[in-house]
C-alpha cells in the first residue's frame, strides 16, 4: 500500500469522466462515510448500504458500474450477497473489500464471483485506482489488437511497439508492463496493481522494485524532444496518457 | 488426619488393603486346614498306642491274673510322661492307678470315651490347676474290674496352641508389614504425586521455568514427568516466543506510533501549508509501516497455523525462482550489486506460488539492503539445484553476514542484527521465511558465502525443499 493516500483525489482528472455510480457496501458508517465522501471528491456517485440485505436490495434495484462490497457484513455476508446478486443475472463488477487479506481468502473472494479483491487497511488512492479500472471494463479495449497512445503504439499480436513508427526493442516483461499501461491508459495504476497483472503477486514489494521497472521503461519509450506519456501519479501511481 | 484420609483416598493403597485381606483369609483358612488336619492324625496315633497299651495290659492278666495286671500296670504308670492307668471296681471306684480325679461314670461304658475328659493327677488336686484332658480306652474285665488307659491331650492341645499362635503372630506381622508398606509405598507415591501437584501449581502460577521433579528411577512417575516436562518445555518456547513478540510488539509498534502521534501534533501545530504537508505525509509513512507490520505477523501467524496448506500445487519452482530476479534484477544493478541467477530449469514442487515467491522476494530484498555498502564483491546469486532427495533454493550474498551464534536469533520475530534500526524493515522476514518453509515441510538454513573470507564472509540462505 501506498501513502499519501489523498493526495491523488481527482487524479485521473474527474472532470473527463462521466459521472460514474458505485455502490459502496461497508457495515462501518465512518468508514463508509468516508468513502462516499472521496469518491464524491473524485467526481464518483457514490451510494452506501450498511448491511448485507439492504446492499443486495440496492444492487437489484438499482444499476451501477461497480460495487465495492466489505466481506464480513451484518445480516449478509459479502460473498452471498455477490453470490445472489451473480445468481440474479446482475453482472457489475464488484470489488471486495476485506480485512483477511491472505492469498487464500483473495483465492476464495475471487471464486465467489469478486472482480478484484483489496485487503483492508488500503489506501484510498489504491481503492480509486481499482475501482475506476473496473468501472471502465465495459468499454476496455480488450479486443483491441492494437493499443495507442500518442504516437506510440503497441500491436499485441506481433508483440511490437513503436513510438513515432520506429520500432523499440522490449523486454516480454517491459512489453507485458506497457501493455497493462496502455489497455488502461488515462487511469491511474497503483503499483500493487501491476505487480498483480504483470507478474502475478499480490504481496507488498516493500521496495521500490516497480519504480525501478517503470523508470526502465521509460528509459525505452519516451525521446527526447516527444512529449512525456508516462505519468508519475505521486502517491498513487502511474498512468499513460497523451498530453496532460 | 486429613494425610491419612488422603492416603486411603489413594487407589494404590485401597487395592493394596483388599489384596492383603483376600491374602490373610486365605491364609487363616489354610492354617486352619492344615492344623486340624494334623491334630487328627495325632489323636489317631494316639489311640493306635494307647490299643497297644491296652493289648498288653489285657495279655499281662491273661497270663498272670489280676496281681499281674496290677504290677504292670504299676510299672508302667510310674515311668516318667506316663500314660492314665486306672483300675477301677465294678461300681467304678477307682482301686489303682496314677490319677487322682476323672469325671464321674467314666467306668459306665467300655470302649473309647466319646469325649476328651477333664481329670486330675496327684499334686494337682487344688482349684487352682486346671485340670487336665485326656482321651482313654476303657475295658471290663471277666471278674468284673474295669481298667482303663488313657493319653493327656496336653500335646495335640499344645500343638494346636502353637500353630494358632504361630497364625497370629504370622497374620499380625503380615498385616503389620503391609501396614508399613501401605504407609511407605502409598505415603511415597502420595508425596510424590504432592510434588508433582505443587510443581504444577508453581507452574500455573507463571514459572514456566519450574519443572515436575524426577527421581530418576525411570518409573511410572518418571516417565509422566518427563512427558509433562517435555511438553513444558514446549509450551515454554512458546510462550518465550509470545512475550518476546509482544515486547517487540510494544517496541516496534509503538515505536512508529509514538512517532506517528508526534508527527500528528506537529500537523497541528505548522502554520506553513508546506510543513503541515510534510508532517501528514509522515504520518502516512510511518501508518504504512505500522500496517506493513501487522500484515506480516498476521501472516506469520496464518502460515505458522498452516491454513494454507490446502493451497499447496504443483509449481514451477524454477519459474518462480527466474520471475523473482527477474523482478528484482532492476533494483539490484541500480544498488549496484550483479544478481547472478544459476537456476536448473524444470524443478517442480508442491507448494504456495505467492508463499514461496514472497520468502524469495525478501531474501532478495534483505541481500540488497544488508548487503550494501562495505559488499567487496557485489554479487547476490541466486541459485536452485537439486540437493539430495529434495531441492536448495538459495540468497548469497557477500557482506558482513551473520555470525554463527546469531543465527538462530534472526529467525526470531523483531529480531534484527541492525539495532540502530537505521535501515526499514519489519524484523519479520526471515521468521515468514522460517514459517513458509515450516509449511511446505522443508528448512531454512543460514551460513557463510564464503567463510575464508573474514572481513565479508556474506550471508547465504538456503530454502531446502523436499523433492
Amino acid at each position: 500500500m501506498t501513502s499519501e493516500a489523498m493526495d491523488c483525489v481527482g487524479a485521473t482528472g474527474g472532470a473527463k469522466v462521466a459521472a460514474m455510480k458505485i455502490l459502496v457496501i461497508e457495515d462501518d458508517l465512518e468508514a463508509a462515510a468516508y468513502l462516499v465522501k472521496a469518491f464524491r471528491e473524485a467526481g464518483i456517485v457514490a451510494d452506501h448500504a450498511s448491511d448485507g440485505e439492504a446492499g443486495l436490495f440496492m444492487g437489484l434495484e438499482n444499476s451501477y458500474d461497480v460495487m465495492v462490497i466489505d466481506r464480513m457484513l451484518p445480516r449478509r455476508d459479502g460473498l452471498s450477497v455477490i453470490a445472489e446478486l451473480r445468481r440474479k443475472s446482475v453482472h457489475t463488477p464488484v470489488l471486495i473489500l476485506s480485512a483477511l487479506g491472505q492469498v487464500d481468502d483473495r483465492v476464495t473472494g475471487l471464486r465467489a464471483g469478486g472482480d478484484d479483491y483489496l485487503p483492508k487497511p488500503y489506501a484510498f488512492s489504491e481503492l480509486l485506482a481499482r475501482v475506476e479500472v473496473l468501472g471502465r471494463r465495459k468499454g476496455a479495449p480488450e479486443q483491441d489488437m492494437v493499443y495507442r497512445v500518442g504516437d506510440l503504439e503497441l500491436d499485441r499480436l506481433s508483440h511490437t511497439v513503436r513510438r513515432g513508427g520506429k520500432e523499440l526493442l522490449l523486454q516480454p516483461r517491459e512489453f507485458r508492463l506497457l501493455e497493462y499501461l496502455m489497455k488502461n491508459a488515462g487511469q491511474v495504476v497503483t503499483r500493487t496493481m501491476l505487480l498483480e497483472h504483470v507478474w502475478d503477486y499480490h504481496f507488498d514489494p516493500q521496495t521500490n522494485v516497480i519504480d525501478v521497472h517503470i523508470s526502465r521503461l521509460r528509459g525505452k519509450i519516451e525521446k527526447p524532444g516527444s512529449p512525456a506519456l508516462l505519468k508519475t501519479i505521486r502517491g498513487a501511481g502511474y498512468m499513460i496518457k497523451d498530453g496532460d | 488426619m486429613a494425610r491419612f484420609r488422603l492416603l486411603f483416598l489413594s487407589t494404590a493403597v485401597r487395592l493394596s488393603a483388599l489384596f492383603i485381606l483376600i491374602f490373610a483369609l486365605a491364609a487363616g483358612a489354610l492354617v486352619l486346614y492344615v492344623t486340624a488336619m494334623s491334630e487328627r492324625l495325632l489323636i489317631a496315633e494316639i489311640r493306635e498306642s494307647l490299643n497297644q497299651e491296652v493289648a498288653a495290659v489285657q495279655r499281662a492278666y491273661e497270663r498272670g491274673g489280676i496281681g499281674q495286671l496290677a504290677r504292670v500296670m504299676d510299672i508302667r504308670a510310674r515311668q516318667p510322661g506316663a500314660n492314665l492307668y486306672i483300675i477301677a471296681g465294678p461300681a467304678g471306684d477307682m482301686l489303682a492307678g496314677n490319677v487322682a480325679s476323672v469325671a464321674p461314670g467314666l467306668f459306665d461304658k467300655e470302649g473309647w470315651t466319646a469325649e476328651p475328659f477333664p481329670y486330675r493327677r496327684y499334686q494337682e488336686e487344688n482349684a487352682k490347676h486346671p485340670p487336665r484332658v485326656a482321651i482313654a480306652r476303657v475295658v471290663f474285665l471277666d471278674n468284673g474290674m474295669r481298667i482303663l488307659v488313657g493319653r493327656d491331650l496336653a500335646e495335640p492341645g499344645a500343638l494346636r496352641f502353637l500353630v494358632r499362635r504361630a497364625i497370629f503372630v504370622t497374620v499380625g506381622a503380615m498385616g503389620l508389614g503391609a501396614l508399613l508398606l501401605w504407609l511407605f509405598i502409598g505415603r511415597n507415591a502420595l508425596k510424590r504425586i504432592d510434588r508433582i501437584s505443587d510443581a504444577s501449581k508453581k507452574i500455573m502460577a507463571g514459572d514456566l521455568a519450574q519443572r515436575l521433579p524426577v527421581s530418576g528411577s525411570g518409573d511410572e512417575f518418571d516417565r509422566l514427568s518427563l512427558s509433562l516436562n517435555e511438553m513444558l518445555e514446549r509450551i515454554g518456547k512458546l510462550s518465550e516466543g509470545l512475550r518476546q513478540v509482544s515486547d517487540n510488539i510494544a517496541h516496534d509498534l509503538k515505536t512508529p506510533l509514538t512517532r506517528l502521534k508526534n508527527r500528528a501534533t506537529e500537523a497541528l501545530a505548522a502554520e506553513e501549508p508546506d510543513a503541515r504537508r510534510q508532517s501528514l505525509e509522515g504520518i502516512l509513512t510511518e501508518a504504512d509501516q505500522i500496517i506493513r507490520t501487522f500484515d506480516a505477523l498476521l501472516m506469520i501467524s496464518r502460515v505458522e497455523a498452516g491454513s494454507q496448506a490446502a493451497t499447496l500445487s504443483d509449481l514451477d519452482l524454477s519459474a518462480i525462482a527466474a520471475d523473482c530476479v527477474e523482478l528484482y534484477e532492476p533494483v539490484a544493478e541500480e544498488a549496484g550489486f550483479r544478481l547472478d541467477a544459476r537456476i536448473a530449469p524444470g524443478i517442480g514442487i508442491k507448494g504456495n506460488r505467492e508463499l514461496i515467491g514472497q520468502t524469495l522476494a525478501n531474501l532478495i530484498d534483505n541481500a540488497i539492503k544488508y548487503a550494501d555498502g562495505d559488499a567487496t564483491e557485489r554479487l547476490i546469486r541466486v541459485s536452485l539445484a537439486p540437493d539430495g532427495e529434495g531441492v536448495a533454493l538459495s540468497v548469497a550474498d557477500h557482506g558482513r553476514g551473520i555470525p554463527e551464534d546469531r543465527r538462530a536469533d534472526v529467525l526470531k520475530r523483531f529480531v534484527r542484527l541492525d539495532e540502530s534500526r537505521t535501515k526499514p524493515g519489519t524484523g519479520l522476514g526471515l521468521s515468514l521465511a522460517e514459517a513458509v518453509m515450516e509449511l511446505h515441510g522443508g528448512a531454512i538454513a543460514l551460513s557463510h558465502t564464503d567463510a575464508s573470507d573474514k572481513e565479508h564472509p556474506g550471508l547465504t540462505v538456503t530454502l531446502r525443499f523436499r523433492g
